[in-house]
């Protein structure tokens, strides 16, 4: 596949570089002290690369650290992620985190530990083999010999980890595999000053960014004059971007209004026809290529043949809490406080459209709202970094309104999935071929020749933001993403279509292309089971090599009670598989829906098998959360918009999933502690979107072509059948 | 202009014009982080304060509206040291994730329970369902409650 020149996948894929091989984000980042200080007072600071977007992976990683020192969770310290001090892991995102991140942490504190313990031995003589430690005490067989602590000062961790010290076994772990109380949460339950939405720094001024009434729009007139704007506002404009900035949050959002009825733009029809969307996705251009391709000759091709169309609109991120940055400029250094996934990337991008070196701009992560993927984060830490440059010396802090997040934000592409499947006489597959239509689903800062960032393109000598492209399938693919079945077929072609125009920004959204390509494959399974007489459940098992994969289809089989299940009118029950990115997490799920005037989730039982689960309360709260994310893309979500503009910018136009309409939802983890612990976040999503497909066909004998699944699209399926 | 109310038990005034809203007010001069910013429009309850014990979006409200009135937020329902059952029961049932929606959600239950301290599965997504979370935590949150009218009900603080 074609990713283009210069792109930087850094944390997708690790590069070969014929350095001796370190877990994870360790070996790009080989350095020890960059991730871990022990202090004299008893204190240990981690130091990870990845960051937290309400997935719990502080703990997480907390606990792997106090588990591989030694030392009690209460002594460690997270500090989070910032230029230019931080491990380079790249972007949080794919649910990597424990994977990279978590092995890195996890070698590098097996190898603080050893070294440690070295110069403990060497110092009081005790032979090695005979020390321990205890919550980050050195004990002899005569006692207490010595501490991190005693030797924090010793420079001990300035040298590289070696990949030749090994980490505990899995029977000896203590604290990573239990289920520790996340150390963030009191914070949030106490409504402390925890987001970057809550910094307030001295003479701090807020800015809101007036938008365009259309994409693409030139500003082409402000005019002067009228009342003065509230509060003493200033106007800061650069270009076709445009923001007001004042001492009172307040006074600033009133002042946006009023400056927006001041502005001419000139605007033009960019939008493809919504209600043809299908049609241009098959007529844009595009360049095409083959994901994967493999035929065997000795099988019959003759048998039942199913062949179907898969549409879903764009979705969005559609946060709870809108992105908001704060910068300050002195002395031609920029400081910025952001959400974002990846402090370097972003970096890299905010010095190609502010034209200064990246060494001149220092980035830190603060907390934002939940974050499911490439949302507007890297795009208001421009927006601020924009208006301060106005008013160096003094931070300003950028929140983006509702319309903004909700018009303005990269979404997930449209797409389109063609499947073509055969099954023999006897009901097993033979050949398999699908075609799949997508804008690329990555458009991250930092990764390409021209910077990402939305206000990039309205600033004066501004270039479009490029069309996004996909990772390759050894990073996960992005469009692409698990449309390769984990069933066994001997004749299997799948192509892509990535289109090279992209009239709506779009990038990484929770799963990328998988909540397609798995709806897709497992609408066609089901299909397929129907005609050759089987249940889905054995059908999909009768395909399956893989023991792991059999082994959640089975229990979440047998937690919905599947093979007793009855008939009841107007109810139906679905099943969803997929291993996330055909190399990470098994999630099998089952879903009950009711269908009435709307289809309505009511239960949902998942069972999943990630590994080692280093917290197993937090990847069953990732699961439930994947999941019901799954449940609102599948029955509510669709990005509106006209020829010029986003409509669905208001949650009475983008409504979710909302509490009377959540199913119940019970999880099962396998637990594999002997296992490379996968991510948890994304892995539930694809299969639930699926199971709800098979629970509507169960429900109402009709199969579903096009997302989301409401009274509509229901009746229009209907009336093709 | 000056507005003067009692905001989580303590005398508060503040010099703002009158129809700015009570969501600017708490979180400008009263330094407040718990109420937040989601929407401006009262489709998503991150905003949501007591006012006289009942929901209200603050978001939308003038400052003007409570003057003279009791105004609760989720820093006046109890503390780390003291902490409301409902705090510990959403600490005892992790419910939340990036935990944007909870500073709402924990006022409307508050509200909820002061009303009925023994509300069913329904009646407790009723009460929430002005509020969004996009996590998904929708499920431990309702556990959590349940188990917050449990030790109320009980006598007990704590979970
Ligand atoms: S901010 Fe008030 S309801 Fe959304
Ligand atoms: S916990 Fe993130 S929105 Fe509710």
């Amino acid at each position: 596949m074609s990713a283009g020149s210069g792109m930087d996948f850094r944390g997708l894929v690790t590069p070969e570089d014929g350095r001796p091989r370190l877990p994870g984000s360790l070996h790009t980042n080989r350095r020890l002290s960059q991730w871990i200080t022990f202090h004299a007072d008893g204190r240990v600071t981690i130091r990870p690369g990845k960051v937290e977007l309400g997935q719990g992976i502080l703990t997480a990683l907390a606990q792997i650290a106090a588990d591989e020192l030694d030392v009690s969770l209460a002594r460690i310290g997270v500090q989070t992620a910032a230029t230019p001090d931080s491990p380079n892991e790249g972007v949080t995102s794919g649910s990597l985190s424990v994977q990279d991140c978590g092995s890195a942490l996890r070698h590098a504190c097996a190898n603080a530990r050893a070294i440690h313990l070295q110069v403990a031995a060497q110092k009081t003589g005790v032979p090695l083999e005979a020390l321990r430690v205890e919550d980050g005490t050195f004990f002899g067989p005569a006692g207490p010999v010595g501490s991190y602590w005693a030797q924090a000062d010793d420079a001990l961790l300035e040298c590289a980890a070696s990949p030749e010290v090994k980490a505990k076994p899995p029977s000896a772990r203590r604290i990573a595999g239990t289920s520790a109380p996340r150390l963030d949460l009191p914070d949030k339950v106490f409504g402390a000053a925890r987001f970057v939405h809550d910094l307030r720094l001295p003479g701090m001024l807020h800015a809101r960014v007036v938008r365009p009434p259309a994409r693409g729009a030139r500003l082409v007139e402000l005019r002067e004059g009228g009342p003065p704007l509230p509060g003493g506002a200033r106007v800061v404009r650069d270009g076709s971007f445009l923001a007001v900035v004042a001492a009172a949050e307040h006074d600033a959002e009133a002042a946006a209004a009023r400056l927006a009825a001041r502005v001419r733009w000139e605007e033009a029809d960019t939008l493809p026809d919504e209600r043809a969307l299908a049609d241009w996705l098959r007529e844009a251009p595009h360049e095409d290529s083959v994901v994967i391709e493999r035929a065997a000759d000795d099988v019959a091709l003759a048998g039942q043949t199913v062949r179907t169309c898969f549409f879903r609109p764009p979705v969005a991120h559609a946060s709870v809490g809108t992105c908001c940055a704060v910068a300050r400029w002195s002395g031609g250094t920029l400081e910025v406080w952001t959400h974002s996934q990846g402090v370097y990337n972003l970096r890299t991008d905010l010095a190609k459209v502010l034209r200064i070196a990246p060494e001149r701009i220092l980035v830190r992560h603060v907390e934002g709202a939940g974050c499911y993927g490439h949302n507007g984060a890297d795009d208001v830490a421009l927006d601020a970094a924009l208006v301060a440059r106005a008013v160096p010396d003094q931070p300003v802090r950028v929140l983006w309104s509702r319309a903004e997040e909700l018009g303005w934000s990269p979404f997930s592409s449209a797409m389109l999935v063609e499947v073509e499947a055969t099954a023999d006489a006897a009901g097993n597959l033979v050949s398999w071929r699908c075609e799949i239509i997508s804008n690329g689903h990555s458009s991250r800062p930092g990764r390409m020749q021209d910077p990402t960032l939305l206000s990039g393109a309205y600033v004066e000598g501004g270039v479009p933001v490029p069309p996004s492209i996909n990772p390759p399938i050894a990073g996960g693919g992005g469009a692409q993403r698990n449309a390769i079945p984990l069933y066994r077929i001997p004749n299997l072609r799948i192509g892509l279509r990535r289109l090279t125009v992209m009239p709506l920004r779009t990038s990484a959204l929770r799963g990328l292309g998988a909540p397609v390509n798995v709806w897709a494959i497992e609408s066609t399974m089901d299909e397929l089971a129907a005609h050759a007489g089987a249940d889905p459940v054995e059908f999909r098992l009768r395909h399956l090599d893989d023991p792991r994969a059999a082994e959640v289809l089975r229990a979440a089989a047998e937690m919905a009670g599947w093979a007793g299940r009855a008939r009841r009118e107007g109810v139906g029950m679905g099943v969803g598989f997929a291993r996330y990115k055909n190399a990470s997490a098994w999630c099998a799920v089952v879903a009950e829906i009711a269908a009435e005037a709307t289809v309505r989730a009511t239960r949902l039982w998942i069972a999943a098998d990630v590994g080692e689960a280093i917290n197993p309360d937090g990847v069953a709260n990732q699961l439930e959360g994947g999941a019901i994310h799954g449940v609102s893309m599948a029955l509510k979500e669709a990005v509106r918009f006209d020829r010029r503009r986003v409509t669905s910018d208001s949650w009475e136009t983008y409504p979710i999933l909302r509490f009377s309409e959540v199913p119940v939802v019970q999880t099962r983890l396998i637990q594999r502690p002997d296992q490379p612990p996968l991510g948890a976040g994304e892995c539930a999503l694809a299969p639930s979107v699926a199971a709800i497909a098979g629970a509507i066909r169960d429900a109402l004998g009709v199969r579903v072509r096009a997302m989301p699944f409401t009274p509509e699209t229901i009746a229009a399926a209907m009336d093709a059948a | 202009m000056t507005t003067r109310f009692t905001l989580n038990g303590t005398a508060v005034s503040v010099d703002l014009p009158g129809e700015v809203s009570l969501l600017h007010a708490l979180r400008g001069p009263l330094g407040l982080s718990g109420p937040r910013y989601g929407c401006g429009a009262e489709q998503c309850g991150t905003c949501m304060v007591l006012v006289e014990g009942t929901p209200r979006y603050a978001c939308t409200l003038a400052l003007d509206a409570v003057e003279g009135k009791a105004v609760r937020t989720v820093e006046g329902l109890g503390t780390p040291e003291a902490p409301h059952p409902l705090q510990a029961a959403f600490l005892a049932e992790q419910a939340g994730q990036c935990g944007f929606c909870l500073p709402g959600i924990l006022v409307s239950a508050a509200a909820l329970l002061d009303r009925d301290p023994d509300p069913d599965d329904a009646a407790i997504r009723a009460a929430l369902d002005p509020h969004l979370c996009r996590c998904g935590s929708h499920n431990r949150i309702i556990r959590a409650v349940r188990r917050a009218a449990r030790a109320m009900r009980e006598g007990r603080a704590a979970a």
